[in-house]
C-alpha cells in the first residue's frame, strides 16, 4: 500500500468496560501520543491469530471513525497491527 | 478389538520454532533453531524449523553442530512462557470438542471423541480438519492429526503424514499404513528395543503383530506382549482427562523430580552434596504443596566427560517430605555413586521421589522420640515455604547459595515442568 512500509506490533492503552459475565468490551483506544479513539461498534469477538505481525489473542474487529480495524486483547496486554510508515522518496 | 472408539492424536509440528515463527512473522520459511543458552552449557537444538531439518539439523545435536550444517540458521533463545501460553490455548480448542483430554508433553495431545463426536456431525475426520483449520487461523501453527480407534495408532497416525497432515486409520487400512512401517515408529519402542528386535528378523511393525509371543516374551519380557498387543491394535488404554480447570495437574503424580545441568563441571563431594541439596530441596517443597511424601529417593549424575547418566534408589522405612531427610539421602546416594576423590566429574545432577504416598496417611510412629524431631523440622520446613511463597525463592536461601556465587545463580523452582509423562504412569 502507498506510504505504508509495513506493520508492526504495538502495545496500546486500551479503556473497556468488564460485564458481570466476564465479557470484556474495549471502548476507547489511547495511542502513545495521547489521542483517544473512540470505538463505535465491536463487529466480531473471536480468539485469532495475527498474520501480519505475530501473536495471538482474543482478536476485536472494531469500527473506528468508519474504519474496520482489530484489536487484540493478549491478555492482560492489548496490541494493533500498527502501520509503519515508508520512508518518502526525495 | 473395540474399534468403536474415536481416539485423536494432535501433534503441534516443530512446536517451539512454530511458535517463535507465529510470534514474530519475520521468520516464517527461515531456518529457525530453538536452541539452549551456549555459555550456561545448554547448547543443544531444542526443536528447528522444517527449513532447518532440511539442511541436516537434528533435534539433541550441538549448536556448533548445527551451525556447520546449516550456517545461515537463525538461533533463538527458548521462551518456555511462552510455548505454555500456546500449549493452554491449543489445550482450550480441545476441551470445546471434549472433555477427554490427555496432554502429552507440551505439544502433543490424545482426544477421546467416542461420545462426543455425534455432537460435531458424527465425522471424525470432519472434527480433525477443523481442529487443524482451528489451530492455524487461532494461533498461527500447523498440526498433524491421527484419528484411528485406539491411541497407539492414532499417534502414529499424527506422525505419519507431517507437517499439517492427516491420516485416519481403520481396521481396514491398518494392515496397509501401519504394518508396512518400520517398527522404531511405534510409540515405546526405542533404539535398543528396535535393535533387539531387528536380531529377531522383526523389522515392521506387521512382523512384530504376527511373531511368536513366547519368543517375543523370552526377549523383552512382559514389554514383547505389550508391544505386540499395541501392533495388533488391541491397545485399550484410556484418554486420561486431565483436569481441564488446572489444565497440567495429573490427577495421580507418579512422582516429583528435579534435575540441572550445571554451567560448571562439579569436581568435589562438597559442591555435589550443595547442588543436590538445591535440588532435593525443591523437590521436597513440591511434596510438601502437594500433599505427599515419598518413600522412594533416587539421585543421579550426568558424567562430564561422556555425558552417560547414572544413578541409585533407596527406599525408606518412613516416608518422608522433609528437605532434610530427602537431600541427606540423595546426596548420600550420589556421594556412593561417584569417585570425586579420584577426578570424576559432574555435568549435571537430579533428584527423584517416588513411590508417593498422601502426606496424611497413617505411619508406624516411632517410639524413642523421634518423632517429635521430625515434626519440628517439618513446621520449620512448612515456615519456609511460606515465606517463599510471600516473598520468592531467594528469601529464604542457604549459606551454601550465598557463599558460592556459582550456586546463587541457579534457581531449581523455575521451569521444572517435566514432560512428556510415561505413557504406562
Amino acid at each position: 500500500m502507498k506510504g505504508i512500509a509495513g506493520r508492526e506490533k504495538k502495545y496500546v492503552e486500551v479503556i473497556s468496560d468488564t460485564s458481570e459475565e466476564g465479557v470484556v468490551t474495549p471502548l476507547q483506544i489511547v495511542w502513545d501520543t495521547g489521542v483517544r479513539y473512540r470505538i463505535d461498534r465491536v463487529l466480531d469477538r473471536r480468539q485469532a491469530h495475527s498474520l501480519k505481525t505475530g501473536g495471538t489473542g482474543m482478536r476485536y474487529t472494531v469500527r473506528v471513525g468508519g474504519t474496520t480495524t482489530h484489536l487484540w486483547y493478549e491478555g492482560p496486554r492489548w496490541f494493533v497491527e500498527a502501520k509503519v510508515a515508508s520512508m518518502p522518496e526525495w | 478389538m473395540d474399534a468403536s472408539r474415536v481416539v485423536l492424536h494432535v501433534d503441534m509440528n516443530c512446536f517451539y520454532a512454530s511458535v517463535e515463527m507465529a510470534e514474530r512473522p519475520e521468520l516464517r520459511g527461515l531456518p529457525v533453531i530453538v536452541g539452549g543458552d551456549e555459555e550456561s552449557r545448554h547448547g543443544i537444538v531444542l526443536t528447528a524449523s522444517y527449513p532447518a531439518k532440511r539442511r541436516g539439523v537434528k533435534t539433541g545435536s550441538a549448536l556448533w553442530e548445527a551451525r556447520r550444517a546449516c550456517p545461515d540458521a537463525i538461533v533463538v533463545p527458548p521462551r518456555y512462557g511462552l510455548y505454555m501460553r500456546y500449549s493452554r490455548l491449543a489445550r482450550q480448542i480441545y476441551y470445546q470438542y471434549t472433555d477427554l483430554v490427555e496432554p502429552f508433553g507440551l505439544d502433543e495431545a490424545w482426544l477421546d471423541l467416542t461420545g462426543s463426536v455425534h455432537l460435531q456431525g458424527g465425522e471424525a475426520l470432519l472434527v480433525a480438519r477443523e481442529i487443524s483449520e482451528r489451530m492455524v487461523s487461532e494461533l498461527g501453527v500447523t498440526v498433524s492429526v491421527g484419528v484411528s480407534w485406539n491411541k497407539i495408532f492414532a499417534k502414529f497416525g499424527s506422525d505419519y503424514d507431517k507437517p499439517d497432515g492427516l491420516t485416519v486409520i481403520t481396521p481396514h487400512n491398518a494392515c496397509e499404513v501401519v504394518w508396512p512401517a518400520p517398527v522404531r515408529e511405534l510409540l515405546y519402542v526405542g533404539p535398543a528395543t528396535a535393535r533387539k528386535l531387528e536380531h529377531l528378523g522383526i523389522c515392521t511393525i506387521g512382523q512384530l503383530a504376527c511373531a511368536d509371543g513366547e519368543l517375543l516374551r523370552r526377549t523383552l519380557g512382559k514389554m514383547g506382549e505389550v508391544l505386540q498387543s499395541f501392533a495388533r491394535g488391541l491397545d485399550q488404554s484410556p484418554v486420561r482427562p486431565f483436569s481441564p480447570q488446572a489444565h497440567d495437574i495429573e490427577h495421580v503424580v507418579k512422582g516429583v523430580g528435579n534435575g540441572i545441568t550445571c554451567p560448571f563441571d562439579i569436581e568435589d563431594e562438597t559442591t555435589a552434596r550443595q547442588v543436590i541439596w538445591l535440588m532435593g530441596e525443591s523437590v521436597a517443597q513440591r511434596l510438601r504443596a502437594g500433599g505427599l511424601a515419598a518413600r522412594t529417593i533416587a539421585a543421579w549424575g550426568r558424567d562430564a566427560t561422556t555425558l552417560a547418566s547414572r544413578g541409585r534408589q533407596t527406599t525408606l522405612e518412613r516416608p518422608t517430605q522433609l528437605t532434610g531427610e530427602v537431600c541427606a539421602t540423595a546426596a548420600d546416594l550420589l556421594a556412593a555413586d561417584w569417585d570425586f576423590a579420584h577426578g570424576q566429574k559432574v555435568r549435571g545432577v537430579g533428584v527423584r521421589a517416588s513411590n508417593l504416598v498422601p502426606a496424611a496417611s497413617e505411619v508406624q510412629l516411632d517410639l524413642w522420640g523421634e518423632e517429635e524431631r521430625r515434626l519440628r523440622m517439618l513446621s520449620l520446613d512448612r515456615a519456609v515455604d511460606q515465606l517463599r511463597s510471600r516473598y520468592g525463592n531467594h528469601a529464604v536461601r542457604r549459606l551454601s547459595e550465598l557463599r558460592d556465587p556459582r550456586l546463587s545463580a541457579l534457581d531449581p523452582q523455575r521451569d521444572n515442568v517435566v514432560h512428556p509423562v510415561s505413557f504406562f504412569a
